[in-house]
């Protein structure tokens, strides 16, 4: 039997599963899906929790209900990957031994690289929505807070879902106008970009936003340290802000197993070609989803247009054809902005978000750069969607590729 | 591709400066970069950031960020900030006759 191994049964390795189950010959090869833990996050959800729109249990569900039957399910941490043995140790005792590996262990939080982010006032007035904890203890907070200045902050890039913290404080600014106190609450947008957002346009537009809803935009601030004695951000060049409630996106980061394995980048993330997705070190080793170092963005979208790319390719390298290099780096994302109304970007590795309709050119329904009613629906739309059909492997009515036709320059 | 005479040196450069080939790269050039760049000296600590940089980018073929300066640099990244003020990470990399850092995404 030949042996095929995903690492993480998070959006991308949960994809990959179903769409080899299927296909590969059962009496050929064996499939095994290694996860820590039993229970599936919807993490674009995790945005709607400290807002009450969502709830722990809208966001949760089994791992096992989304995986193929005859795929084999290790519950463990991942302790090495010995690669140069083509096997990988986990820390319940286990050894797989594997042909072909697919590492999809994602990305997480990391607090602890920033200066005095975990002292006192970590959950208590400092509070993260990156992790379902965070967002949950944050929902908590706001529930009884009566206003001052809340300070959202981006440590450092890269961050998985680059727009999540600019919805962030879209939906603070609706919310705390719904609670009546918006005139109570200061909001500053502290990020180390140039501006809004890391394209061009798209940061001209979305700044634009910001100012429009009286959120202040600080760019330019690499955060060295937390004075959390203090309320205060301070920037590695020694600039201060201050804060009542800070919401914070710390450093993101590969897995650690990944770091043991010496397998990874100084953020842990894998070196793969961007355009194959195979590991540039290990031609039997793939990777997709946040893990890689591909440049570009870190979320559920790029996974799934990865995973049709991967999916050829592993097939191929089965029968021993050259690999496509077919990814063009393309992400799709929704951006709620606040009052029922959302936006949409649609970008790749060398084309930047413009403005047009999406899917169909000119027809739409959704409109790109624009903010409508109908994008909103998308983003709500966009739950079902994954847990029904994205992490099914199933195709969704949008090419892997980024098509330029209905976009303007 | 623009040319520019740098320290008595004829070298290709980018529309913001940086070098095209690192090979064309000097002590010399490196100190007139930093000049542009509003440093007037190059103290120790300056070149081993510089150095450390071109040996690790000739290694592995990317240009370090500075979290890569300080994990296997071993230069704190307060450091950095003082001795290359206003985004190091872009000001090295030119002074080191690297290319612009990819941006993020
Ligand atoms: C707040 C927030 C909002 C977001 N919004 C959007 C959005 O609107 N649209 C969008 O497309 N994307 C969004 N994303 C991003 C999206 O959730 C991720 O990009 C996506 O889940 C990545 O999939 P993945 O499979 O690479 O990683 P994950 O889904 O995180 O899966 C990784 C898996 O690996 C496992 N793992 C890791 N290390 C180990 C180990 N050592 N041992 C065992 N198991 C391990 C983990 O337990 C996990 O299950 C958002 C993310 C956040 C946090």
């Amino acid at each position: 039997m030949k042996k095929l191994v995903i690492l993480g049964a998070g959006t991308a390795g949960t994809i990959m599963a179903n769409k080899l189950a299927p296909v590969l010959d059962k009496s050929e090869w064996e499939i095994t899906i290694v996860d820590q833990h039993e229970t599936h996050y919807y993490q674009p959800g995790f945005l709607f929790i400290p807002f009450g729109i969502y709830t722990r249990e809208d966001v949760i569900r089994p791992k096992r209900d989304y995986i193929p039957r005859h795929v084999n399910v290790e519950i463990s941490p991942i302790e090495m990957i010995e690669a140069q043995n083509n096997r990988v140790k986990l820390s319940n005792g286990k050894v797989l031994n594997y042909d072909i590996l697919i590492i999809a262990t994602g990305s997480d939080i990391h607090p602890e690289e920033t200066e005095g982010l975990l002292d006192g006032g970590w959950r208590q007035n400092i509070f993260d929505f990156y992790s379902i904890d965070g967002a949950t203890s944050l929902a908590n907070f706001l529930k009884y807070w009566e206003g001052g200045k809340l300070v959202m902050n981006v440590v450092e890039m890269p961050i998985k879902c680059p727009v999540a913290p600019l919805e962030f404080v879209f939906l603070a600014d609706w919310w705390f106008t719904e609670q009546g106190i918006r005139d109570k609450v200061e909001i500053e947008y502290v990020t180390p970009l140039p501006g809004a957002f890391t394209k061009p346009i798209a940061s001209k537009y979305l700044g634009g936003f910001l100012e429009k809803k009286n959120i202040k935009l600080t760019p330019e601030f690499n955060t060295g340290k937390v004075d959390s004695g203090r309320n205060k951000l301070i920037s590695y060049d020694g600039r201060e802000v201050d804060y009542d409630l800070l919401v914070i996106v710390p450093t993101i980061m590969g897995s650690d197993a990944i770091a043991r394995s010496g397998l990874g980048d100084d953020l842990n993330f894998v070196p793969v070609d961007p355009y194959t997705l195979q590991s540039k070190q290990y031609e039997n080793i793939f990777v997709i989803g946040d893990a890689t170092d591909a440049p570009t963005s870190k979320a559920g979208s790029v996974a799934h247009f990865e995973s049709e790319i991967l999916f050829e390719n592993i097939l191929r390298y089965i029968d021993g054809r050259p690999l496509l290099p077919e990814f063009d780096g393309h992400a799709n994302c929704f951006i709620e902005s606040g009052f029922g109304k959302g936006l949409l970007i649609d970008f790749n590795y060398t084309v930047e978000p413009l403005p047009g309709k999406f899917p169909l050119p000119g027809i739409g329904p959704y409109s790109l750069l624009e903010e409508t009613r109908m994008n909103h629906w998308g983003k709500m739309m966009f739950r079902w969607m994954y847990w029904n059909l994205l992490l099914k492997g199933a195709e969704l009515p949008i090419e892997a590729q980024m098509n330029l036709a209905g976009k303007r320059r | 591709m623009p040319t520019k005479t740098i320290a008595g040196k004829t070298v290709e450069v980018d529309a913001e400066g940086f070098l095209v080939n690192p090979d064309d790269w000097n002590e010399d050039i490196a100190k007139e970069l930093a000049k542009e760049e509003g440093i007037n000296e190059l103290t120790e600590m300056h070149w081993k950031v510089i150095h450390f940089m071109r040996q690790d980018y000739k290694e592995r073929g990317q240009i370090p960020t500075i979290r890569r300066i300080k994990n296997a640099g071993g230069v704190p990244v307060q450091d950095l900030y003082k001795l290359f003020p206003d985004g190091p990470a872009k000001k090295a990399a030119k002074i080191a006759g690297l290319s612009k850092p990819q941006g993020c995404v």
